[in-house]
């Protein structure tokens, strides 16, 4: 590559900040960069303008949720509000977040790269996002509204609701495409542009995460596509594929959309795996336990992950059989992931613990995720899933998973990372704060939701009966905490970034190799290519500094 | 909420034991954490151990959550297998789940828009649907099953004791989801028979309205919810939209007819096209009683 030549004469790209080469090229430069950390970053700032749209939206729901009866949208409203609200935070936000945003920014520093293998298609990927989030955004305003059916579309409600679910749906389509690209890029430089003496076993842990999660994207997304361009063809051509009425099966469709659906939920919380995995060694100054069966587990998880999907379909009428063999499959998953959940704790044992905020963050995350795997064990079993299947339980375990699990991960690592990407350091103490206060409204929001659905309060209702009264308004209220918190986070981020103290080239004392590079790091991330000769998390050299500057 | 099916208390073991674990689990791994975090913190401990794995722990650790999620398992399909085991001798009732009412038939015809059942008899249900996916929610049973149009789901239940119990749908089936409930009533068996028994002929035109459905979206007193209220309609001139073409017409039975019939022909201005087509669920002799109604409303 003419980068890697540059990069050895100590050439263009290899000093200052990434943020200034080219100097002074202003929004045209953001535009048509193949840099992979620019990238990252326009693609944080098109995510949470998204997130932001999308919790307003969560807001709303919850807010209507306060009392029983109509308070302000209606039932009308309500079916297209949460449907926005999961079509933006699924496909615009969590899905393609975590690898779109920082594995963009941190993979090529991490295996020592000046680049994803593919940068042009890199960008090419971020312009076909922006095309999908612009599809979805028309099809508010277009046709007969925006769609009414969830963000899982089930037919035959969705071929003859009379909303926009076409468009939503190409939009859904495009930006699978946007995944997939994505995809390939990270697994082709993974096995390319790992620096010398990087060892697949001496990748850091967020490498593979981003592997495992890759893999996923490219094989499964294909299927979803092709299952939202059938509902396409039968809402716009007639032809019967989901709907009875017309010789189609509405079950197949379920099928088919969680074949997908289910992986997908692990290219969510994949990565937010790997960042902690990242976080826990570098405030515990120890190396993490068990390397391999972390790296290993999460193969695992992504292999297991594509034979489940049944599990959402437990009263759908399945035959029997297939109930109890998706049900049992169902908990060798929870095998892995609970594997993990001890390698982690086990990581802070006889650490020597720094408490920062990115710490933190990691361990709110374990907190939320653990209720967000436990709470899923009910819904493998199958005579307590049959009861919890569609109530406020769902949208109470899939927000500690995918909120608690995959969102609070990547704020993790925005934290861990904010210093490397902007050369500046946030206020810690706001940061703290805004933990607190989302880890408190988190909770109230969200446990609620739990003991309504055992109590058999169905979700997606927009009107209630009167005895599940006291735990939605309780939910509401955290809702309002949950929201100060966020807001208090992401605007303490964005000062930071833009006036924050300089921050150090190491400020946590890491050992990855994104921390021997500058803060920010030069166009093409190292002055002179690194080489590995140890595992990710060697801390024998910080260590030793550490005792040179505390004996002298 | 106290269980009223027969295999309630089943379901309820298998709740207890798996969410009792989870929550022993989820404290005592936060208090580990906690206590690491505290004992571990740098200050305190400035020197940190090296310890990359541990054979034994990583053994012990995968094998007892297996054999613990194996027991889960266990307990889930135990429960599950008494739900799907429908007696013989059930008396068959069946669910018709439309956007967004119920009906219940029994073996001899009856409807009901309430599920009547009587304590301590096994009830077999076939649950259809004729639009859309709804789902068939009792939480005192702890039964759930999905109506699904184009096939015959199954399930059963018998109530153990006397009472109303709140019946929800729980598939999201569009704008008056929500308000998709009813009530399964279960008496002592002698009043039920005696209530199966009374033969109420071809139910008159009020009745009609509510068991087929209509009220679901229209309504009789004038106020408004997704259609247009029945209450002063006949007679009266309206706005209607034929093949995307607005015209006037005046409401006469030749009119209504053709709306029951084929809803979608002639769409009353403002209004979208939600009505299902009534030709296969409405005989003749039922829409002429609906029509004499609805010229008094
Ligand atoms: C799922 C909701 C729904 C159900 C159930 C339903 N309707 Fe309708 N109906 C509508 C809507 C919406 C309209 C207005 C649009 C149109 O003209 O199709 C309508 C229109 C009509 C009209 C014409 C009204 C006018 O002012 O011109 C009649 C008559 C009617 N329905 C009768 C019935 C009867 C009788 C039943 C029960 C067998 C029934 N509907 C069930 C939704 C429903
Ligand atoms: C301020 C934060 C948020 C609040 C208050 C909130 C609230 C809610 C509520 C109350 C519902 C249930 C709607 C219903 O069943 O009637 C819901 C649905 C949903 N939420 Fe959130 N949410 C928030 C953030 C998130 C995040 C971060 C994600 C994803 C990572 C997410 C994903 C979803 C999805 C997928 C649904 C399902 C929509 C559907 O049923 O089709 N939410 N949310
Ligand atoms: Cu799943
Ligand atoms: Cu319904």
């Amino acid at each position: 590559m003419a980068h890697s030549n540059a990069a050895a004469t100590g050439a263009y790209g290899t000093t200052g900040s990434y943020l200034n080469t080219p100097a002074g090229g202003g929004l045209k430069s953001w535009l048509t960069t193949v840099d992979h950390k620019k990238i990252g970053l326009m693609y944080a700032s098109a995510m949470f303008t998204f997130f932001l749209v999308g919790m307003s939206l969560g807001f709303l729901i919850r807010l209507e949720l306060l009392e029983p009866g109509t308070q302000f949208v209606s039932a009308r409203a309500y079916n297209s509000i949460f449907t926005l609200h999961g079509v933006i935070m699924i496909f615009l936000f969590i899905v393609p977040g975590i690898p779109a945003i920082l594995g963009n920014f941190i993979l090529p520093l991490q295996l020592g790269a000046d680049d994803v293998a593919m940068p042009r298609l890199n960008l090419a990927s971020w312009y076909v996002y922006m095309t999908g989030a612009v599809m979805a955004l028309a099809s508010l305003v277009t046709g007969g509204g925006f769609a009414d059916t969830g963000w899982t579309f089930y037919a035959p409600y969705s071929l003859n609701t009379n909303t926009n679910v076409s468009l939503a749906v190409l939009a859904a389509f495009v930006l699978g495409f946007s995944s997939i690209m994505t995809g390939m890029n990270f697994i082709t430089t993974i096995h390319r542009l790992r620096a010398p003496g990087m060892g697949f076993f001496r990748m850091p842990l967020f490498c593979w995460a981003l592997y495992a999660t890759s893999w996923i994207q490219v094989i499964a997304t294909p299927v979803i596509g092709i299952t939202l361009l059938l509902v396409v063809m039968e809402r716009t051509l007639g032809i019967g594929f989901f709907d009875p009425a017309r010789g189609g099966d509405p079950i197949l469709y379920q099928h088919l959309f969680w074949i997908y659906s289910h992986p997908v939920v692990y290219v969510m919380v994949l990565p937010a795996m790997g960042i902690i995995s990242e976080i826990l060694p570098a405030f515990s100054r120890r190396t993490i336990f068990g390397y391999k069966a972390i790296a290993i587990s999460s193969m695992a998880i992504a292999v297991v992950g594509y034979l489940v999907w049944g599990h959402h379909m437990f009263t759908a009428g399945m035959s029997d059989t297939a109930r109890w063999v998706f049900s049992l499959l169902t908990f060798f998953v929870a095998i892995p992931t609970g594997v993990k959940v001890f390698n982690w704790i086990a990581t802070l044992y006889r650490g020597s613990i720094e408490i920062r905020v990115p710490l933190l963050y990691a361990v709110g995350w374990i907190f939320l995720f653990s209720i967000g795997g436990l709470t899923g064990l009910a819904n493998g079993a199958l005579s307590t899933d049959i009861h919890l299947h569609d109530t406020a339980y769902i949208v109470g375990h899939f927000h500690y998973t995918m909120f608690g699990g995959a969102a609070i991960g990547m704020f993790a690592g925005l934290h861990y990372w904010w210093p490397k990407i902007w050369g500046r350091m946030y206020n810690e103490k706001v940061a703290t704060t805004a933990w607190v206060l989302i880890m408190v409204g988190f909770n109230l929001t969200y446990f609620p939701m739990l003991i309504l659905g055992i109590k058999g309060m169905p979700r997606r209702y927009q009107d209630y009966l009167p005895q599940f009264h006291d735990l939605n308004f309780l939910s509401t209220i955290g809702s309002w905490i949950l929201v100060a918190g966020l807001l208090t986070m992401i605007i303490n981020l964005i000062r930071g970034a833009r006036s924050g103290s300089p921050a150090p080239d190491n400020p946590w004392g890491s050992t990855t190799l994104e921390w021997q590079t500058t803060s920010p790091p030069p166009l093409l991330n190292f002055a002179t290519p690194p080489e590995v000769t140890t595992g990710p998390y060697d801390f024998t050299e910080i260590l030793r500094q550490n005792n040179v500057e505390a004996g002298k | 909420m106290n269980g009223a099916s027969s295999y309630s208390g089943l379901v309820d073991k298998a709740f207890i034991f798996i969410l009792g674990t989870s929550v022993l689990l989820l404290i005592g791994l936060t208090a580990v954490m906690i206590y690491f975090l505290v004992r571990y913190r740098r200050s305190k401990n400035p020197n940190p151990a090296q310890i990359a794995d541990n054979v034994t722990l990583e053994t012990l650790w995968t094998v007892l959550p297996t054999i613990l999620v194996l027991v889960m398992f266990y307990y889930g399909w135990a429960g599950f297998k008494v739900m799907r085991d429908i007696p013989e001798d059930a008396m068959q009732v069946t669910v018709k789940a439309q956007m967004w009412s119920w009906v219940f038939e029994y073996e001899n015809g009856k409807q009901s828009t309430e599920l009547i059942v009587p304590t301590g008899r096994p009830v077999s249900l076939n649950l259809t649907s004729s639009d859309v996916i709804h789902s068939f929610f009792v939480p005192a049973f702890r039964l759930k099953e999905d109506c699904v149009p184009g096939r015959t789901n199954h399930a059963w239940f018998e109530a153990t004791r006397d009472g109303e119990f709140n019946l929800f749908c729980a598939e999201y089936c569009g704008e008056r989801h929500s308000a998709m409930l009813s009530l399964v009533k279960s008496i002592p068996a002698r009043e039920f028979d005696e209530w199966l028994g009374v033969d109420t002929g071809p139910p008159e035109g009020t009745r009609l309205l509510t068991l087929k459905g209509c009220v679901a979206c229209h309504t009789i007193d004038g106020s408004k919810l997704i259609a247009p209220t029945f209450k002063g309609m006949f007679g009266s001139t309206e706005t209607v939209v034929t093949d995307g073409v607005s015209r006037q017409i005046t409401v006469d039975e030749e009119y209504i007819r053709k709306s029951i019939l084929d809803p979608n022909a002639d769409l009353v201005e403002g209004y979208q096209a939600l009505m299902p087509p009534q030709r296969d669920l409405l005989t003749d002799e039922e829409i002429d009683a609906i029509i004499e109604v609805l010229k008094e409303l």
